[in-house]
């Protein structure tokens, strides 16, 4: 809590953040510096980037290639003033492609902490995320962790848990590719509408188990970051 | 006769969702030989030239341009009545070399997949400008992980809440067809996650009901869509 955090959205063709954040209708504004980023919270803890800022209509399309996306990653990396950070995270679409050799290029000289996966518990995802793991180690990235996302759904109706999409598959991939494992993160049917609605599920869903297990997953990484060198 | 092209280069998920993991792809006279599943259904994927499950595909744009052409001129699919290709979500280099390279084949069009909540929607209201700016029809929208109904008690709740309306309200603001709701159902993903067809395994899921009508209103569009094909030719050949 009381950390100063900078989100850098490098989905191009699917920017979601500033939405998340219900502040998709804000402009980017230019300092003598560069670009600033926009400010989630009064006290201007938060701060975002994201291309869905530059776009006019929500409709329109970012019908990039790699270059022109890998041109747009390197400014934003560059340009945008963040000032002083305690973390910067940087949100990646799925894959091993441009977006993601072209953060990792801009970054090294920084020496980024880490990558943190994010899975689902199906094999079908946990094979996409092994590939993912493999990124990391070929490009020198430590693993900070994985967490297995929409692990369980519990019934509103009669509290009867289902693993919607199958259950353990991210803690079994942790163990087989010694990553640390940050958690497991049940669905909320609240969770989803506070993202479409740009609401803070932190502050209005206190007692949702997700919640808890995101906070759970938080005090891990942070624990985790107070321990790096 | 079905033939299926995965260019998800980075993510290669359909050889382990068709059951055929692990399988090679040989090289003839006549190009590459797709994976058989099934006498009718035929299997083309990046995921068969890895040598390894867990081997990662770094590559860049070009790379996969490459890769996709290459898939699209050698593989030999021999005579096929449909092939699908499953795309990545994005509008990038997949999706441009794919309308690119296919521009003079006629392609029928876009099937476009959504789950309900505006989160996701966003996204895919961009799929379908893309659509339209790339000249590729769109053959209607489909709403993935429509609702969910608890195996214990029965009452229904939507885990992805449609908040603006989902896949039905953005299909009719954007005035293209919409083609059904698949509600979730745990044993799809175990399906794919074991390489069984799960309308086979599951045949008297809901689920399975939605799928098959879905897939008839495709149907229905492409046979239309190819007599009104041979009924333009047949207009030229006469005059």
């Amino acid at each position: 809590a009381g950390k100063k955090v900078g989100l850098l959205d490098v989905d191009l063709c699917g920017p979601s953040i500033p939405r998340m954040f219900n502040v998709h209708q804000q402009d980017i504004h230019q300092c003598s510096e560069g670009w600033l980023p926009v400010f989630v919270d009064k006290e201007q803890k938060l701060a975002l980037m994201s291309i869905g800022f530059l776009v006019e209509n929500e409709q329109d399309a970012i019908i990039w290639r790699g270059p022109k996306k890998t041109a747009m990653i390197k400014q934003f990396l560059k340009d945008v003033v963040w000032r002083d950070l305690d973390y910067l995270i940087i949100d990646t679409p799925p894959g091993t492609t441009d977006e993601h050799i072209s953060a990792i290029e801009n970054l090294k000289a920084y020496n980024p902490d880490g990558a943190i996966l994010v899975t689902t518990p199906q094999a079908v995802s946990v094979g996409d995320v092994k590939r993912e793991i493999t990124f990391c180690r070929k490009t020198h990235i430590p693993v900070i962790g994985l967490i297995e996302n929409m692990s369980g759904f519990v019934c509103p109706n009669c509290t009867e848990c289902t693993n919607v999409f199958s259950k353990g598959g991210g803690q079994a991939l942790a163990k087989e590719y010694h990553v640390p494992f940050l958690g497991c993160i049940p669905l909320d049917p609240e969770l989803s509408k506070s993202c479409d609605e740009g609401k803070d599920f932190v502050e209005h869903y206190e007692g949702s188990p997700t919640l808890q297990a995101i906070q759970k997953v938080v005090d891990r990484l942070v624990k985790i970051d107070r321990d790096l060198p | 006769q079905i033939g299926v092209l995965d260019v998800d280069i980075c993510g290669p998920s359909l050889p382990k969702i068709f059951g055929v993991e692990g399988e090679q792809v040989h090289q003839s006279g006549s190009g590459w030989s797709p994976v058989y599943v099934d006498d009718n259904l035929s299997l083309m994927s990046v995921g068969f030239l890895l040598s390894k499950a867990d081997e990662a595909v770094i590559w860049r744009g070009p790379k996969k341009n490459g890769m996709i052409k290459q898939f699209l001129r050698d593989v030999d699919w021999g005579e096929i009545d449909y092939l699908l290709i499953d795309t990545p979500p994005g509008t990038s280099d997949e999706h441009l070399s794919i309308a690119q390279y296919l521009k003079e084949s006629d392609v029928d069009g876009a099937i476009v997949i959504t789950t309900p909540q505006e989160v996701a929607l966003l996204d895919v209201r961009k799929e379908i400008t893309f659509c339209r700016k790339v000249d590729l029809p769109i053959i209607g929208v489909v709403e993935n992980m429509s609702s969910f109904v608890c195996p214990k008690c029965k009452v229904s709740t939507q885990i992805f809440p449609a908040s603006t309306g989902g896949g039905q309200k953005m299909a009719e603001d954007m005035n293209v067809p919409f083609l059904g709701s698949l509600p979730l159902d745990p044993r799809i993903g175990k399906c794919c996650d074991e390489g069984k067809s799960f309308l086979t395994e599951v045949p008297d899921s809901p689920a399975t009901q939605a799928y098959k009508q879905i897939m008839s209103k495709i149907v229905e569009y492409c046979t239309k869509r190819n007599e009104n094909r041979e009924s333009d030719s047949g207009e030229m050949k006469t005059n």
